[in-house]
């Protein structure tokens, strides 16, 4: 058992940390999310001279030989500057599925690209009507040939205007929430039949309903098999609830030390607001939701690579904790800061808005409460 | 980064189950702590003391296991899952620390020997009527008389006193200046005359808590322990430690088993309460918020293997620790349904005495009304809140 980091992800923390600092300071933030595209391929672009891009991935594959606990400092690192650019999408979520379970030929085709900032991914993996069950599946793959044919919609896909190339659960056979007979394919955004329609999310994020119509794709495209899909899906969603953990880390500690530098300075009554008990405690209550969230999001990500049972429990476990945590620094945060906490030209509440998705993202507290208590 | 148990961490797990399955008393398994003796409660301590585990904790020097903070986890770990009565903390968490940093060489000689064997009770003679969460308001008063002090005063919910042989308390050697300023630590023979240990009968029905009227009782100097006046230091300092332990993280995993155990037992409209959601549910918040308690006191710990003491984010294991005990303790006695109600205490069952309700409801609600003082001891959790709010948040 050991809870300290090593050099290099030390290194690494402070890496990150300080290009936060210096290129991604609120003001520019809220520039990038204003602008038409709504990211920066610049940003993008230094992501990967930096390495980030290539960070968990083995060196066999190109990478830096880092694992869930080096995208555990770096998520909360971005979290700490709402970054919206898709690191989480494409280096975790797709190109986790493409590192673990891709055939090597995919590989060698796709994972380049991603390491190397040119290519953007999303996981298209949700539907209108599937909610947090990843198993709720209508969006079809027929088979035809040697390749298959693809119809269906899927639903707020994440950095989906941005992307590339789609990573798209698909039923090959079965009925609609059949565990068994799921692919997950490769999908070019250019292929004939792929038309998304595109928005912006709360948080600051843009997403797209996506809609494949007679979209033809050649028997490569799918990856490992229709019996290994869901599970191949259900630890990628896994991954991904521990990188938006260490994310909302980042949220909670802006919100919790802005929170107590307003208290000290806003004056009423004659005093400082922190002087009131009543709002000391309420800071507390907020510190060790903060602290707990921390352990669980440690623990999380040490348990990533256990065994299927082990980790489903650890990522709801640590979901709940982060959803509920994340709820109540958010909202405290908007009522200590008075009437300024409303304000779109403060920070805070947009760290609140991003919060408040993240508890839904993947599942929120009551789907991940009965996945728990069911692993 | 990783959690996982080296080999030589699993056979060390091994040794400590086989010592404790070998030689904890048979007749004290599953035994409930409000019927113990004073043997009773020492029995397991004076085994521990042989073996030389009695004190984990301290440094080796002392008598400390040398054990490395995995070890130490694992031990607390097989020993809740054992359900052993552990050694009192007054002596091996409280005293024995503020001892060998702030006792002198005569009284490291005396004291951690006792504490170790089990030979000398403790109790904590910190809390007085008018000193609770203000417990630097305390007016029990030494006055210097040649080579002793002459202790008058009075204290309160002095645990487990009725047992106790020597007594560590908190008087008032100053007035000059800060009500901190003019406290200091003194060990107190509790055979001294002037001493009157009186009970306090708590909700629960149990006799743990106790006043202590001191009147004129002369204490030798020597037991003086630090500088005189100095004494808010040691004080503090004990009640960071106290803290530390107090989070109970692998007794409350073993409570929550027995609960699901319980809720499988007891039916609800026919089918077992435990598979009712909205019960499942209160059993899974309860997990998920104990396995966070849990990872917050190992990052204490590798802390503190790292040589920082334990700091004020220790309240935090005490709030939440407390907080969980608590709603553990009230979900079981839900559990129970109507059988939570009878209440027949040991002393009015007679020979021929029938036990109610199903076994496992047996002394849940004594356990729950008994378990509301967690959140009020040690620093009450609202005091707590004060600590993090001063020293962590600089508020």
């Amino acid at each position: 058992m050991d809870f300290s980091f090593t050099e290099e992800q030390t290194l690494l923390r402070n890496m990150v940390q300080s290009f936060v600092q210096d290129n991604y300071d609120f003001d520019s933030r809220m520039k990038i999310v204003r602008s038409e595209e709504g990211m920066s391929r610049e940003i993008w672009g230094q992501f990967a001279e930096l390495g980030l891009l290539a960070a968990p991935f083995s060196e066999e594959l190109g990478g830096l030989d880092g694992g869930p606990i080096d995208i555990m400092v770096i998520m909360e690192e971005l979290g700490r500057g709402l970054v919206v650019e898709p690191y989480l999408p494409t280096v975790v979520l797709c190109g986790g599925i493409l590192s673990r379970h891709a055939s090597p030929a995919q590989q060698e085709a796709n994972l380049p690209g991603i390491l190397g900032g040119e290519s953007i991914w999303a996981l298209a993996y949700s539907e209108p009507q599937s909610r947090f069950n990843a198993s709720d599946v209508l969006t079809s793959a027929k088979a035809d040939g040697e390749g298959y044919v693809l119809n269906g919609t899927k639903a707020v896909v994440a950095a989906a205007p941005w992307a590339d190339k789609f990573i798209v659960s698909a039923r090959i056979s079965g009925e609609q929430r059949d565990r068994n007979g799921i692919g997950l394919f490769i999908v070019d955004k250019s292929a004939a039949g792929v038309s998304t329609q595109d928005y912006p999310t709360v948080d600051g994020n843009r997403a797209s309903e996506v809609t494949f119509e007679n979209v033809a794709v050649s028997g490569d495209a799918l990856i490992g098999s229709a019996e290994t899909g869901l599970s191949i899906l259900e630890e990628a969603l896994d991954h991904g609830i521990g990188a938006i953990c260490a994310e909302s880390l980042g949220h909670m500690k802006s919100l919790n030390d802005a929170t107590v530098e307003y208290c000290k300075t806003r004056k009423q009554f004659g005093v400082p607001i922190g002087s009131f008990q009543v709002l000391q405690h309420r800071m507390v209550d907020m510190f060790m939701e903060y602290e707990q969230s921390v352990s669980m999001t440690y623990m999380v990500n040490m348990k990533l690579n256990e065994g299927e049972e082990e980790r489903k429990k650890a990522a709801s476990g640590a979901k709940v904790q982060i959803g509920k945590s994340g709820r109540f620094v958010g909202q405290e945060a908007v009522q200590l800061h008075g009437g300024m906490g409303m304000t779109e030209e403060l920070s805070v509440g947009h760290y609140f808005k991003r919060l408040t998705v993240i508890d839904t993202q993947f599942g929120n507290v009551d789907h991940h409460l009965k996945r728990f208590a069911s692993a | 980064m990783d959690v996982d148990f080296t080999s030589e961490d699993q056979a060390f797990r091994a040794e400590v189950r086989k010592f404790i399955e070998d030689n904890y008393p048979k007749h004290l398994i599953g035994a409930d702590r409000g019927d113990l003796s004073k043997e009773d409660f020492l029995a397991w301590h004076k085994i521990l003391a042989e073996k030389g585990w009695v004190a984990p904790s301290w440094p080796e020097e002392f008598g400390g296991t040398g054990w490395s903070v995995t070890q130490k986890y694992i031990w607390n770990e097989e020993s809740a899952a054992f359900g052993t009565i552990p050694p009192l903390p007054f002596g091996v968490a409280m005293l024995g620390p503020v001892i060998y940093t702030f006792g002198n060489q005569a009284q490291k000689d005396w004291v951690l020997p006792g504490i170790k064997s089990g030979d000398t009770w403790w109790c904590q003679g910190y809390s007085e009527p008018g000193a609770g969460s203000d417990l630097a308001g305390l007016k029990t008063r030494a006055v210097r008389d040649g080579d002793d002090y002459i202790v008058n005063g009075h204290k309160i919910w002095t645990t487990l006193a009725q047992h106790a042989d020597w007594m560590f308390c908190l008087v008032r050697t100053g007035t000059e200046g800060k009500p901190q300023a003019g406290i200091s630590f003194l060990l107190i023979d509790m055979k001294t005359p002037g001493i009157t240990v009186r009970p306090i009968i708590t909700i629960d029905g149990g006799h743990e808590v106790n006043e202590v009227f001191l009147e004129d009782v002369r204490v030798p100097a020597e037991h003086l322990v630090g500088e005189e006046d100095k004494g808010w230091t040691i004080a503090k300092f004990l009640l960071g430690n106290e803290r530390s332990g107090i989070a109970g993280v692998a007794r409350s995993k073993k409570a929550i088993d027995r609960l699901r155990e319980i809720a499988r037992g007891e039916l609800e409209d026919g089918a077992p309460l435990l598979d009712s959601s909205d019960f499942s549910r209160k059993i899974s918040e309860l997990e998920i918020d104990l396995t966070a308690l849990e990872y917050t006191e190992l990052r204490t710990l590798a802390s503190e293997s790292k040589g920082q003491g334990p700091g004020p984010e220790s309240s935090i294991l005490k709030i939440k620790g407390t907080e969980i005990q608590q709603r553990i303790t009230e979900l079981t006695m839900e559990a129970v349904g109507n059988y939570a109600s009878p209440w027949v205490p040991q002393l009015d069952r007679g020979d021929n005495y029938l036990s109610i309700g199903p076994d496992h409801a047996e002394g849940v609600s004594q356990t729950y009304f008994n378990t509301r003082k967690t959140s009020i001891y040690g620093g009450s959790n609202e005091i707590q809140r004060n600590i993090i709010a001063k020293m962590v948040l600089g508020l």
